[in-house]
């Protein structure tokens, strides 16, 4: 690199400190809260609501314990009956003056969210794929409509189809069904996965397939041997926004399940009137939840930008 | 630059023909998006006429024409939960795309570590926006919240609550929205940023444009489709405002943070007026698909300059 004229096209040295300077204040900025609610998920319940907040505390694993498990309060002759504890979640308990009694729905809660989760996501995938490798290759009567079609549905208000939903669910017997759920979630991902889907697939020359089909293959083979794996990395990222879009949803989990099919979403905020202010415990079940999706977006962070974007570059 | 060539007769091809693949391959998307979106759109319009409520299901269901939208109209609340979000709206968009364009021109001077510090900032919008809402109410608690404790450092006061006090309350939302979607318009603008092409910055460097004047003739008229893109996107969904809000405030205190779909689930699902609720969710449908589709009239007129 030359150093002869500071140009716009290559920023100067010092254009390029200042912005990595500014862009990293904003990064550390932005990442306290998240940073904030892990360390809360450590503390105990009194220094979790200390004033002034404290930054440095002793770690307790009390949060996590009483995220998974339900307890009862008992007076201290009781407590003293007991022969000592065998665990040391039990020991932690106890510390309180308390026992526990059975575990909390939180592990169901969190098995729905990845039976639904993953459910969805591989549906999305394959209808997905489908419909946007027709749209790219076929000559589908009123294609560009049914491209607006399926966009459009992306703009309906959760609510406004939440009420006929509710009753239709009601009358089919999928209100708060896993399968219920998987459906849904299918249906509000694939706008998205068709679109996504087809920008990757009409990167793919037509060529290949073609040349495919010369040496005897059905169209429908060189589908699945030619072009599937071209699109591999378009997959990844169609299948990843999925997966982050059913894991996060809300909306239609509030309105649609109460029990068995319930996801964790709407499960962590009913967990501070569970144990009256257990800010720790939410905060344990908000670490819990938010991992996965932390980890995915640090590992698989090319295709994620790739896909965000691929969708205004088009 | 392909070369016209010749029409090759088309091979003779086995197994399904191209066009009943292609029905194959659509049908099933189509059908689904029928059967979950536009059959209960439909079921929707329908129940907006009637006086259906939804935890009666024995009574009989009366047609009551459009007295439903009549008496929206007529409702002070929803015109207030109308402007609840065109305020939201309206300033979540205008911070996220100043921060996000600001974070975007920063970035694309691609200094060392950028990449890792575009994934840092990425992270929240990676979160599902009502935990979101429920870990922010715990960081806006007057004297033990974070949020009050840094603000305190500066202004020597914790004692306020962002989310109990009617004048801060709209804020809190805005502010933790834009916390959590202002990398999205950073990462669109960044893409926008990097499609610039090289020589339209040299040629102007050669025409002796000062940096400020390349920022408005070459840098901002190649990036503003992409940011008006993003801020479709962004709209759409914050018009459409559900999960986050109402985990953090609930539309309160009062009812000063009540957007329209907060208004509208209370109807639904609380007072069970299901018709009047549809009628207000087909309100709502239809000003989000007007707005869009002269938004993106406008997008397709800048996109072609």
């Amino acid at each position: 690199m030359s150093d002869t004229a500071r140009s716009i096209v290559e920023p100067g040295k010092r254009a390029k400190r200042v912005a990595g300077l500014v862009v990293a204040a904003y990064a550390l900025v932005t990442l306290i809260p998240i940073l904030w609610i892990v360390g809360t998920s450590f503390k105990s319940p009194n220094d979790a609501i200390a004033y002034p907040p404290k930054v440095f505390f002793e770690p307790t694993l009390e949060g996590y314990v009483n995220v998974f498990t339900t307890r009862s309060r008992q007076s201290p002759e009781y407590m003293e009956s007991l022969p000592p504890p065998e665990t040391w979640y039990d020991k932690l308990v106890r510390q309180r003056n308390m026992v526990i009694t059975g575990p909390s729905r939180f592990g169901d809660r969190y098995l729905n969210s990845l039976i639904i989760g993953f459910g969805s996501t591989f549906l999305t995938v394959v209808l997905g794929v489908l419909a946007a490798y027709a749209f790219s290759r076929f000559r589908v009567p009123l294609r560009d409509d049914l491209m607006f079609f399926i966009l459009s549905t992306r703009m309906f208000p959760p609510v406004a189809v939440a009420i006929p939903l509710f009753l239709m669910y009601r009358e089919l017997g999928l209100s708060d069904t896993h399968l219920g759920m998987i459906i849904l979630y299918t249906a509000v991902n694939l706008s998205l996965a068709v679109w996504l889907l087809k920008g990757f697939i009409d990167e793919i020359p037509r060529e290949y397939e073609e040349a495919a089909m010369v040496d005897g293959y059905t169209r429908f083979q060189a589908f699945r041997k030619v072009v599937l794996p071209q699109a591999k990395a378009g997959i990844a990222a169609t299948a990843i926004f999925s997966l982050i879009f059913s894991w996060n949803e809300y909306n239609f989990a509030v309105l649609l399940t109460s029990g068995n099919a319930q996801t964790a979403p709407p499960f962590i905020p009913l967990i501070i009137g569970e144990g009256g202010l257990d800010w720790p415990a939410v905060a344990a079940a908000t670490t819990l939840f938010i991992l996965p999706v932390l980890l995915f977006t640090v590992l698989l962070r090319k295709y994620l930008l790739a896909g965000i974007t691929f969708g205004a570059v088009r | 630059m392909s070369t016209p060539k010749p029409q090759a007769p088309r091979p003779r091809r086995r197994g399904f023909s191209d066009r009943s693949l292609a029905w194959f391959f659509v049908g099933p998307s189509v059908l689904l998006l029928l059967a979950i979106n536009i059959f209960p759109l439909v079921w929707n319009i329908y129940l907006s006429f009637t006086n259906y409520a939804a935890n009666r299901p024995g009574t009989p269901v009366r047609g009551m024409g459009t007295r439903n939208y009549e008496r929206l109209l007529s409702q002070e609340d929803v015109w207030e939960s109308l402007q609840h979000t065109a305020h939201f709206v309206t300033w979540s968009i205008a911070l996220q795309v100043l921060l996000g364009f600001g974070l975007a021109w920063l970035l694309s001077r691609k200094f060392r570590g950028s990449g890792l510090w575009t994934t840092l900032i990425v992270l929240p919008m990676m979160l599902s926006p009502a935990v979101v809402g429920t870990f922010w109410t715990y960081l806006f608690q007057p004297q033990i919240g974070i949020f009050n404790a840094i603000v305190g450092l500066f202004t020597g006061t914790t004692e306020f609550s962002m989310i109990a006090n009617p004048n801060l309350a709209p804020w809190a939302i805005v502010l933790v929205d834009t916390w959590m979607w202002t990398p999205f318009i950073m990462l669109i603008c960044l893409a926008g940023l990097n499609s610039v092409p090289r020589d339209l910055y040299e040629a102007a460097e050669i025409d002796g444009a000062s940096s400020w004047r390349q920022f408005w003739t070459v840098t901002l008229p190649m990036v503003l489709p992409f940011l008006m893109l993003a801020v479709l996107f962004r709209g759409i969904e914050n018009f459409k405002m559900f999960d986050m809000v109402n985990e953090l405030t609930s539309g309160g205190p009062g009812s000063v943070t009540e957007l329209a779909n907060i208004y509208l689930k209370r109807e639904a699902f609380e007072k069970w007026r299901t018709g009047y609720a549809a009628a207000l969710a087909v309100i709502l449908f239809v000003t989000v698909f007007g707005f869009a589709n002269i938004y993106v009239k406008v997008w397709n007129a800048v996109k072609q300059r």
